[in-house]
């Protein structure tokens, strides 16, 4: 186990400088380098370390951060399907956002932050509170997508109204793009906290997902396991679309992934999602930026494109339910 | 044999749509950015206003009504043949994909071919029907299984996976384009109603005159089809045959209308729902209903968000999702 921890961290290595030294402006691994020891120096460094480090350091928390959000949702609904952005959490986030920029238009960062979390608490209780006894895994994510288009179409409508669509467009279709280290420094932090916790209660977590009968049985407090692990989601999924707007698939993609190499005990698919979801993160954010250069293609469409053959695959291996 | 009383039920309903799309279109013509009074509509229709009124009425107000109206018919019936023909309570063109790849298509043909402008309203919907087609055909073989056949759920999943890949995909696409053209393609993904020159009813117009009557001829055949396939084989009906020919059909409707509407969702979902509760199951009398439903949702819902704010609106589109979503729900939660 701890040679995979290794060698997968070793790849995230290898692609975080990769996706530093790639991009439109020419540079070597040298000025890479040079921009973590001594930033400033001249024009390359000065670049690395205002413009593309931020940037590549936003792509792997929020794809840390996405990707364990998604392992610890489909665990607790034992649904393959869940996804962030599949159920309403981003939409949510994206109509506090637009009702923030319309209603609140000078609030920080930090207050934007937390709309952000109030908005992915209100579209995860809406989907789950609707459906989450009663429905078979299937219906869950048909509900998660009406109430997408739903919380959608109010973002959109107050955007209108008010005149903010271009803020609020800005914002969840631009990623990593223009991330500052400020930013990094808000956001951070509550991702830090939220995965901290998601590791501590990970074995609580293997437990949930065989289900709720073996769960109770061994002495589970189910409502306060189930209670923190909904907050931590929120906490991730929030800030992730604070950080870089909406993304769905990447939370639905890597757990998948990595349950095939480290089995599944969330104690180690949870970590190992962080590691490959951040890597996945580097990797989008290298493609979206060098495909078109030097204009940008936003992340969000490469990794949806991308997405899609996986999500059709689960679907289909999913048999009949 | 059709009891008489549902077809006199039919009847009665049938004329109450008729009077309230009339009266719809009537208010749409009275109100919107510029003002033209109530009492100079009269006029104004027999060729006797000045010559703002008459712009404002023929060239701007009558076309897009009409085309709302269109569209709107065009997107219920759809839904009608998908939901029966998928088997699926909860198909709809837009909830399935079959807009977001008549999307793609346009916006492709947008972006790479020149266009001139003469032929643009004429081609565009051939374009959408080739893209929605492709779409759909992926979107059956990929949820078809060979021991149980098609499988509605999985169906309508494939087709939310499609729809979000798809908006990605624009999304890649439009990023390498020029700014007005993106503008363009950004307003057609929220459903605002584009098409607003009677060339585009002229576009549409055809597809429901040929389609429209072919369904309703068919009728019988889709009430066969509700029933499970080894009832309809008993009866003689060739499924795959029909059910391949009605699909085409329904592509055909929903992309004529989605390439001068913009994607809208949700239309084709809640006409028929509402039409069959009104008069029943049997297609004969439901798919009338379902089809004037549709006409009066979409205008009744562009009507009010052409006016809810000044100058531009807001999208159709945006405003039927926000109906139309929850009424998904609740159907989601009553067929559990």
């Amino acid at each position: 186990m701890l040679k995979k921890y290794l060698f997968a961290f070793i790849v995230l290595l290898v692609t975080f400088v990769c996706s530093i030294v790639v991009g439109a402006a020419e540079t070597t691994i040298k000025d890479v380098w040079l921009a973590l020891t001594a930033p400033g120096t001249n024009e390359q460094t000065m670049m690395i370390y205002e413009v593309r480090l931020p940037r590549e350091a936003a792509a792997v928390v929020v794809g840390a951060a996405l990707a364990v959000a998604g392992a610890i949702m489909q665990g607790m609904t034992r649904n393959p399907l869940v996804d962030p952005g599949l159920i309403g959490l981003t939409a949510g986030a994206n109509a506090a956002l637009a009702a923030m920029f319309a209603f609140f238009p000078d609030t920080n960062y930090i207050e934007t932050v937390f709309a952000c979390f109030l908005g992915a608490s209100l579209g995860g209780l809406l989907v789950f509170g609707i459906g989450a006894k009663s429905f078979s895994p299937f219906r869950i994510v048909l509900a998660g997508a009406a109430i997408s288009t739903f919380l959608y179409a109010i973002a959109e409508g107050i955007g209108l109204i008010y005149k903010v669509s271009k803020d609020v467009s800005m914002w969840t279709a631009g990623g990593m793009m223009g991330t500052t280290w400020n930013e990094l420094k808000i956001v951070t932090p509550f991702i830090c906290f939220a995965m901290l916790i998601a590791f501590w209660q990970s074995r609580q977590l293997t437990i949930l997902s065989m289900s709720e009968d073996v769960a109770v049985g061994l002495g589970q407090q189910l409502t306060r396991v189930k209670t923190i692990l909904f907050l931590v989601v929120m906490m991730l999924a929030g800030a992730s679309v604070a950080l870089v707007g909406n993304l769905a698939f990447v939370g639905l993609m890597i757990p998948h992934l990595v349950r095939s190499f480290v089995g599944t005990d969330y104690r180690f698919i949870l970590p190992m999602s962080a590691i490959v979801g951040a890597t996945f993160m580097l990797f989008a954010d290298t493609v979206a930026r060098t495909i078109h250069a030097p204009y940008e293609t936003p992340v969000v469409a490469v990794v949806a494109v991308m997405g899609l053959p996986f999500f059709l695959f689960v679907v289909r291996k999913g048999g009949n339910m | 044999m059709i009891a008489p009383h549902l077809r006199k039920k039919q009847r009665v309903i049938l004329l109450i749509l008729v009077l309230f799309i009339c009266a719809t279109a009537v208010i749409s013509m009275g109100i919107g950015y510029s003002s033209l009074s109530y009492d100079r509509l009269i006029p104004v229709l027999f060729g006797e206003g000045t010559f703002k009124e008459q712009f404002v009425l023929f060239s701007i107000r009558l076309p897009r009504i009409a085309i709302t109206l269109l569209a709107g018919m065009a997107l219920a019936m759809s839904g009608a043949i998908l939901q029966v023909v998928m088997r699926n309570d909860l198909a709809d063109p837009g909830v399935v994909g079959i807009n977001a790849g008549a999307g793609v298509a346009v916006a492709l043909f947008f972006l790479f071919i020149p266009i001139q402008a003469t032929s643009f309203a004429y081609i565009i919907p051939f374009v959408a029907f080739l893209g929605a087609l492709f779409t759909a055909i992926m979107i059956y073989i990929l949820s078809y299984n060979k021991q149980a056949g098609l499988q509605p759920i999985r169906l309508v999943l494939i087709g939310i996976g499609f729809a979000t890949a798809f908006s990605g995909l624009m999304v890649v696409l439009i990023s390498g384009a020029d700014r007005t053209k993106v503008d363009f393609i950004a307003k057609w993904l929220a459903g605002g109603i584009w098409g607003l020159d009677w060339a585009f009813v002229l576009a549409l117009l055809p597809w429901l005159i040929v389609l429209v009557p072919f369904i309703l001829y068919k009728a019988p055949r889709l009430n066969v089809l509700q029933f499970n396939d080894p009832v309809a084989i008993g009866i003689g009906v060739s499924l795959d045959r029909e059910r391949l020919v009605l699909l085409l059909v329904a592509v055909a409707l929903a992309a004529s209308a989605v390439s001068v509407t913009g994607g809208i969702a949700f239309v084709g979902l809640m006409a028929p729902h509402i039409a069959r509760a009104l008069v029943g199951p049997r297609n004969e009398l439901s798919l009338p209903v379902a089809m004037l439903m549709g006409g009066a949702l979409l205008l009744l819902a562009d009507t009010i968000g052409r006016n809810l704010v000044e100058p531009d609106g807001l999208p159709a589109g945006v405003l039927v999702s926000l109906i139309g979503a929850p009424y998904f729900v609740y159907l989601l939660w009553k067929k559990k």
